[in-house]
């Protein structure tokens, strides 16, 4: 079937897909997300694809190259269904044991399991995985299960049926009482009440209006954005396609960001699949509404993520932002009322108008509903994203979903809200995560990077990183911002460097105060916070490297030293031979040191001394021990 | 890059000068830089005062007015790496190339980005070369990734 013209033939399309769908027929998945490539998805599909051929299964096996299942870490991923057995960090070289022992002989493949590293004990199926087991992946969930250049796929789990619901069951303004009903917020930032929006643009007096999907996801550590994109890019349609109903629009875009080819180029299959089946164009589902959208790619400059600077650069301009009021919503695209929201909350759309809005608030807070998707990523065993209800306290998503800091170091930090947001220590862990309660931690929610930080990682470096950043990223065009921002830098950069002063803190808290409250945009206002909010928490720790000129996580370059533990060397040579600034002074049977003047502090010693003798480590704030006289390094 | 494919690429585009942006990324992409030539032939078809191209080219980081090498590097500098080493590893490439960010070699062998996120911060440190992910490298295996590019 081509063209789907009615609610009807909608259903009987999907009724067809499903009937030619045998739910007990295998399949196997595998995840080809960007991540996944890295790790080298593309070639573990075409074993699987050979291997496949060779045992004679392709009319019995169907294989599916799904979006990101969010575990990371653990990729490639496969997925072998009707049992689900959860196959993690393929490589080729497995796929030919997975065939034929899971699919001949169903036999499991044990190697390949997840293993809990503390118990060591195994789990076969998905659900069984810590991981996945803590989490409520209402949005994220649909990526592990279609294909997302397929529009079969889609429709097999549900898809338009949203918006064939919203189409010919309710009015525009139903439509927006069921997004405030639902109490969504937006995924982007701030969490401004989307229902809220939609009546703004949607009252504002004009014909032409426009939606557009933010995903510019600019905020580093963040990823939410494109896995949705890449994984399920007709949701994100569909969610868009309501909203462009209760607001009254016909045309639509969406901004990517350019770091973000695969998102684009599935987008673009998605929407050529939709207009086949008469899904975007004219009279979609034959209720009357015209809908078109147009894909606009970013050109690298994270302050096109605002989105009054995204809407110059959709106007083929710079991207400067410009004040509120007005806002988007009276005076947008070229100058016509315009809806802005963030992909998640787009893709939050078809389940509110399913579900409802009863249903879909009865997950979250009081006032943050449904679920958020977080990018836990850093010093975290199971990086990756995870979907949680809102209101689960932060340490569960951290050790229960996340399996706590690798390598038994202490935790110190995550920061969450990106360059605007903040770092919370360890004593607020018990905090329940939504809109509100990370404001008040001193963070805040942004668009959900989770940023994890242990005892190696120096607060002082951090605040002066996300600096650099927004220094980098400021657009020059107001004052407060440009300098404030450069003018903080400096000062870090300083403290960093063994240069800080006394009174340079209070400095730094008198400049974060004009920058917050004379910057035109929000990327001005926002920017001291981390500064803010690590002075807050971690204040022992510049003071350490202002009066002390000790970096107590060992980090900042030039307040460390590498130095060998004479008592520990084992004249092994394995430092001397592999640092590159040829700075140790070796030979055979001596005590190895090494030589201050020459090193580079790059690190490589520290990795090469073998664990079982550690010899090797750095100091801070200490004077570096006097050079032994050869006679001293000489082993007995 | 000649004028009939520079033209080719705006007529894509239907010449409309609200297009500038995509206009110059399909150029970008496909040629490595924007030669003076081309911008030339931007701001007459579309036209749009160079001035305003200028701007454009100067504010948005994928434009580069400089030849790059035949390989781009792209390292990642977002927070998810930089808690990871992101550093340690710009450094070591830095020390393979002789780069400094921003640079290309005079050979136009390789050139040198940093980049805010890749969206692979799962396996940070990440760098790209020619569109090829690399995860979880320690700055000694990302100078040898070199080694593979001519
Ligand atoms: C400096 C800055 C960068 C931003 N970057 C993004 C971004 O990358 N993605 C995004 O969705 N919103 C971003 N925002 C928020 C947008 O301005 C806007 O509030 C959001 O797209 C609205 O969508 P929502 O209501 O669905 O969250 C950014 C805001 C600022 C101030
Ligand atoms: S922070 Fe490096 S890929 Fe996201």
């Amino acid at each position: 079937m081509l063209m789907i013209n009615s609610p009807a033939e909608l259903e009987a399309c999907r009724k067809d897909i499903l009937s030619k769908r045998d739910p007990k027929k295998p399949c196997i998945t595998l995840c080809s997300g960007s991540a996944c490539h890295a790790t080298g998805s593309e070639k573990v599909a075409r074993a699987i694809e050979l291997e496949v051929k060779n045992h004679g299964l392709d009319v019995e096996v169907d294989i599916r190259r799904t979006g990101c299942h969010g575990f990371c870490e653990k990729g490639p991923i496969v997925v072998i269904y009707p049992e689900g057995i959860c196959y993690l960090k393929v490589q080729p070289e497995d796929v030919c044991e997975i065939i034929s022992h899971t699919f001949k002989e169903k036999k499991i493949v044990e190697r390949l399991l997840y293993c809990d590293p503390n118990t060591g004990e195994k789990a076969t199926f998905e659900h069984d995985i810590p991981f996945y087991k803590n989490q409520e992946r209402l949005v994220l969930g649909l990526n592990r299960k279609i294909d997302p250049k397929s529009f079969e796929d889609y429709m097999a789990v549900g898809g338009y049926q949203a918006l064939s619901k919203a189409l010919f069951e309710m009015t525009p303004e139903e439509v927006i009482g069921e997004v405030k009903g639902a109490n969504l917020r937006g995924r982007g930032g701030a969490g401004f009440p989307s229902g809220l929006k939609w009546e703004m643009a949607r009252n504002a007096p004009g014909d032409v209006k426009y939606v557009i999907v933010n995903c510019d996801e600019g905020d580093p550590g963040a990823y939410m954005d494109r896995s949705l994109m890449e994984g399920n890019p007709f949701a994100v349609l569909e969610g868009l396609m309501i909203g462009a109903y209760a607001i009254g629009a016909r045309e639509g875009y969406v901004y990517v960001r350019q770091e973000y080819p695969l998102a684009v180029s599935n987008l673009a299959e998605a929407m050529k699949q939709a207009t086949r089946h008469g899904l975007l164009g004219k009279n979609i589902l034959g209720s009357g509404f015209d809908f078109t959208v147009k894909v606009h790619c970013g050109a690298g400059a994270f302050i096109c993520g605002e989105e009054t600077s995204l809407l110059m650069s959709l106007e083929g301009k710079a991207g400067e932002p410009n004040p509120r009021p007005p806002f988007p919503a009276t005076k947008g695209l070229w100058g016509k009322p315009t809806n802005i929201n963030n992909v998640e909350t787009w893709a939050n759309i078809p389940l509110v108008i399913n579900k409802g809005a009863a249903a879909f608030s009865a997950l979250g807070t009081e006032v943050s509903k449904g679920t958020k998707i977080f990018s836990l990523v850093g010093k975290v065993n199971n990086t990756g994203l995870v979907e949680v209800p809102m209101g689960i306290p932060l340490r569960d998503i951290i050790y229960k979903i996340g399996g706590g800091v690798p390598g038994g170091k202490k935790f110190k930090a995550v920061q969450t809200g990106g360059p605007s947001g903040g770092c919370i220590p360890e004593a607020l862990l018990d905090i329940k995560v939504d809109f509100e309660e990370l404001t008040k931690a001193g963070a805040m929610m942004g668009s959900g990077g989770m940023i994890v930080m242990d005892e190696d990682t120096c607060m002082v470096d951090i605040s002066r990183y996300f600096l650099e950043f927004l220094s980098d990223e400021s657009c020059g065009k107001c004052t407060p911002c440009r300098e404030g921002i450069r003018r903080m830098l400096r000062i870090l950069t300083d403290m960093t460097t063994g240069k800080g002063k006394e009174g340079d803190l209070e400095l730094l808290e008198e400049l974060a105060e004009t920058t917050k409250g004379a910057s035109l945009c929000a990327l001005g206002k926002g920017s001291p916070n981390p500064v803010l909010s690590t002075m807050h928490y971690f204040r022992e720790e510049y003071e350490a490297h202002i009066v002390h000129k000790r970096c107590p996580s060992l980090s900042c370059k030039e307040l460390i030293n590498y130095v060998i533990d004479p008592e520990k060397c084992k004249a092994c040579g394995s430092c001397f031979r592999q640092c590159p600034a040829e700075a140790i002074h070796g030979g055979k049977k001596m005590i190895h040191e090494v030589i201050q003047e020459k090193c580079t502090k790059c690190g490589t010693c520290l990795e090469a001394c073998p664990a079982r003798f550690g010899a090797v480590k750095k100091i801070s704030g200490e004077p570096v021990p006097a050079p032994l006289s050869e006679a001293q390094r000489t082993m007995a | 890059m000649d004028i009939g494919r520079i033209d080719q690429v705006i007529d894509k585009h239907d010449g409309e000068a609200s297009s500038l942006i995509q206009i110059l990324l399909e150029i970008q992409s496909e040629n490595h830089w924007l030669p003076k030539e081309a911008l030339d032939r931007v701001s007459e078809r579309l036209q749009v005062p160079m001035s305003r191209i200028q701007h454009i080219t100067t504010f948005y980081k994928a434009f580069s007015q400089v030849p790059k090498g035949r390989h781009e590097i792209h390292v990642c500098v977002g927070t998810a790496c930089h808690v990871r080493g992101a550093q340690r590893v710009l450094e070591a490439l830095e020390d393979a190339t002789g780069l400094k960010p921003g640079e290309t070699d005079v050979e136009l062998k390789f050139s040198l980005e940093t980049v805010n996120c890749l969206g692979c911060c799962a396996l940070g440190p990440v760098m790209v070369v020619d569109g090829e992910y690399h995860g979880n490298v320690a700055p000694a295996k990302s100078a040898e990734v070199l080694k593979n590019y001519e």
